[in-house]
Formats: structure tokens, C-alpha cells, sequence
């Protein structure tokens, strides 16, 4: 190996899709599950592991291949790796996590239609080697999830009170007339907290895409 | 540029190992899956019962333990008489219905009955547990379905499902008339027949309303039988 593994730019590519290029508030991708799984933060903390998971080991599975798949059947190679995969970690979650892989009921599966995963199997790793590949997969992951999880902590705690599933708001409060915020809990809730991050990212960021 | 025979040949290759490694898997996942959801059903029983575990969340072997110590499947065919296991196993095609009993100190406390039905997007399956008098509900759990999670979905928690204990199957006059799910907050004026509903969820409570009625429907004989025999006791 040339170049060492947390060199500078191995680096930005693991830090870009945090914040500036985020997948979700910057390229707006993943938006149905964005929306569909944060109504708690249990389940949008396993949907973001599941998530992570899948992107980066597609995209080292997919690197490592690069030089081999034919360029005419390349997406649909992609879509066969990423399948497999999405499947595999649906075996194991009901397997072993199958309380949740309940919660998470369909949306498990619907990764496999998650754009953030092609797209990065198809803008990065058939071009680059496996190591920064994985980088590029986890660093998309990890913005995936934190996204995810601010939306899902906002939610929960206005819709439903909670924090992780434990109550957070005092019933005394409740007591004096407080109550949850039934928007929250439905799927509008999570477009305006969306909206705001992504009002809030790109002033801080001073990216503005036309 | 590569040939298309290399095209196929490399397109056989990933689907080959893709599949190896999915069957492969399924396969070593599949009787943890399976006893995954068996423990559930067995879970949900005991929750509809009334049941709870000591610790708050049930483990693994105190599910199975408090299963064998407390719950009794048996059989009741049309007209509400029992039939032995044997022969409800051997004549599928014929009306039989399953049903538990949750026996304590040698009475029993409650019959829970298996009910399912569509919701809005999905088959709902639960269990409705009523007192000896087959009128008062003790519990209902829904244990799998295909609910939007947050809406509908949430007929699977507690809040919700508390809200049907106490409940009455039967009006004053001795017709059945179940347990609707009202649409919102219940503001009528029959409160042992209705519960609150879930907002934003309105289907997915029409549809359990409806098949609670058609699956209680299907048992009528069997409660009028058993409430019959406790009177001869007595």
C-alpha cells in the first residue's frame, strides 16, 4: 500500500459526507426511510447500523470487483451485492434482534431501494480501491445515521415524550395541560424537522445548490 | 471491453455466490427464527393473560417455564364442544377452533383466543384473553402485522392495548357486540364497548373492530357452553 490509511485524503473522504456532502440534508437521498423510521429512537438507531453496515460492505464488495464487472451489466451486479447483503443483516436481525427487526418490519428490506447505497457504489467505488471505499461507505453511513437520529430525538421527545423509550417529560407537566404533539408522530412532523436541518446545514455550510 | 461470454460467465458466478451464501444463512438462522417467533406467540399469550414477568422483561426460559405452568391449548369444534387433541389435528378441513386456557390453582382465570383479520395494509394476529365468565376482557395483544409503525402499528403497544381490559363482550341483554375501536377519543355514551382509538390510524382500528367481532362470532357456542357448566357447579 502507497499510501497510508489515515492519510489526509482518506480522511476527507470519510468527513465530507458527515456535514458538507451529506447524503441525506445536501443530496437529498433516503428520504422514505428518513421518514418512515424515526418516529423512535430505538428503531432509527438500528435502521442507521443496518444502513451503515450495508453501504460500506457493498461498496468494499463492489471495489474489490471493480476491475472485473462488465460495464454492461454493472447495476445490476451492484444491485445483486447490495440484495444479498440487505438480506443478510435482515436473517440476523430476526435472529437475534427479533423485537426490533418487528418494529422495523418492512423498511429492513426497503434498504435494497435505498439511493444513498447505489449511488455511492456507483460514484465511488467502481472507481476507487476497497480501503477508501469503505471510508467513503462508512462516512456516508455515519451521515445517514446522525441525520436520522437528530430527526428521531426531536420526534420522540415532542411526539411521544421520550427518550429512548424511557419518559423524559414529567407528568406534572402533563398534569398542568402539556400535551405530546400528535404531528410529530406522523410523517409531515419529520418533513418540517428536515427541512429545518437542511435550512440550517447549508447556512452554516454556505452551500447553496441550484 | 469484455466479451459477453465473460458477461455471462461472470453474471452466473455472482448470482451463485450470492445465493450460496443467502441459503446458507437462512439456513443456519432458520431454528432460531422459528423458536424467535414461537417464544413471541408463546410472549404474547401470557401478556394477553395478564401475565407478566418479575424482572419486567420476560427471559427466554421464564417464557417457556411460565407457558408450560399456566397455559392449556385445547380444541372446541362448531357447536362449542371440546374435542380431544388427536382428532383436531387429524380433520384440518373441519371447523375447529384452538383456543388456550389459563388455569390458576386449578380454576380457571381466563380463555385466550387467537384473532386475526385485516387491517388497513396487513393481516393483524393477536390474542384476546376474557375472564371465566367468557364477557370480561383481561387483555388483548397484537403480535404481528404489517401496520405503518408509529400509526397503526401501534395497536401493538401497551397504551393501547390496556385499554381494552375490563372491557365487555356481551351487552345486558346477552348479545355479542365486541369491542369497537372508536375513531380518536370515545366520547359515546357505551364505554364498556369501546376504546379510544389511535389518530392517524382510523383503518387500521376499523379493521381490528371488524374482525374481533367475526373471530368472537365464531366462538359463541363454546362461551355459552362455558358458562353453562361453571352455573352447574356453582
Amino acid at each position: 500500500m502507497s499510501e497510508k490509511f489515515f492519510s489526509k485524503k482518506n480522511m476527507a473522504i470519510f468527513k465530507t459526507p458527515l456535514v458538507d456532502n451529506n447524503p441525506i440534508t445536501f443530496q437529498v437521498l433516503g428520504i422514505c426511510s428518513a421518514l418512515a423510521v424515526t418516529v423512535q429512537m430505538r428503531t432509527a438507531l438500528v435502521m442507521s447500523l443496518a444502513v451503515m453496515a450495508v453501504v460500506s460492505l457493498s461498496n468494499v464488495s463492489i471495489s474489490m470487483l471493480r476491475k472485473m464487472i462488465p460495464s454492461k451489466i454493472r447495476i445490476i451486479v451492484e444491485l445483486t451485492v447490495i440484495a444479498t447483503l440487505v438480506i443478510l443483516v435482515d436473517q440476523i436481525l430476526k435472529a437475534f434482534l427479533f423485537d426490533i427487526s418487528k418494529q422495523l418490519s418492512v423498511f429492513v428490506g426497503l434498504i435494497i431501494t435505498n439511493c444513498i447505497i447505489m449511488g455511492r457504489a456507483e460514484a465511488f467505488a467502481l472507481q476507487n480501491k476497497p480501503w477508501p471505499s469503505f471510508l467513503d461507505g462508512l462516512g456516508n453511513g455515519l451521515g445517514y445515521g446522525w441525520i436520522l437520529m437528530t430527526i428521531a430525538f426531536f420526534r420522540e421527545l415532542l411526539g411521544s415524550g421520550t427518550f429512548f423509550g424511557f419518559q423524559v417529560i414529567p407528568d406534572s407537566l402533563y398534569a398542568m395541560g402539556y400535551e405530546n404533539m400528535g404531528l410529530m408522530v406522523l410523517a409531515p412532523g419529520a418533513f418540517i424537522l428536515l427541512g429545518l436541518l437542511v435550512w440550517v446545514q447549508r447556512t452554516i455550510t454556505k452551500t447553496v445548490s441550484e | 471491453m469484455h466479451s459477453d461470454a465473460y458477461t455471462f460467465r461472470f453474471a452466473a458466478i455472482v448470482t451463485i455466490v450470492c445465493s450460496v451464501l443467502l441459503a446458507g444463512a437462512a439456513t443456519i438462522l432458520k431454528p432460531r427464527q422459528i423458536e424467535n417467533e414461537k417464544l413471541d406467540m408463546k410472549k404474547n399469550i401470557l401478556v394477553s393473560a395478564g401475565i407478566h414477568s418479575e424482572q419486567g422483561e420476560f427471559s427466554r426460559s421464564e417464557i417457556t417455564d411460565l407457558y408450560k405452568k399456566y397455559i392449556r391449548k385445547f380444541s372446541v369444534n362448531k357447536e362449542g364442544v371440546s374435542v380431544p387433541e388427536a382428532e383436531a389435528a387429524d380433520d384440518k378441513e373441519t371447523d375447529v377452533l384452538s383456543l388456550y386456557k389459563y388455569e390458576k390453582d386449578g380454576k380457571i382465570s381466563a380463555y385466550i383466543i387467537p384473532v386475526s383479520g385485516k387491517g388497513l395494509w396487513s393481516t393483524i394476529y393477536g390474542y384476546i384473553a376474557l375472564g371465566a365468565d367468557c364477557n370480561t376482557v383481561e387483555g388483548i395483544t397484537f403480535y404481528k402485522h404489517g401496520e405503518t409503525p408509529g400509526l397503526g402499528g401501534e395497536i401493538s403497544k401497551t397504551w393501547f392495548s390496556d385499554n381494552f381490559k375490563g372491557k365487555q363482550i356481551f351487552d345486558s341483554a346477552g348479545n355479542l357486540v365486541s369491542i369497537n375501536v372508536a375513531k380518536g377519543k370515545y366520547t359515546g355514551s357505551e364505554p364498556q364497548h369501546n376504546v379510544d382509538g389511535i389518530s392517524g390510524a382510523t383503518l387500521t382500528g376499523r379493521g381490528v373492530s371488524h374482525f374481533l367481532k367475526t373471530e368472537l362470532e365464531k366462538y359463541k357456542p363454546f362461551f355459552a357452553n362455558a358458562t353453562h357448566h361453571e352455573g352447574d357447579k356453582e
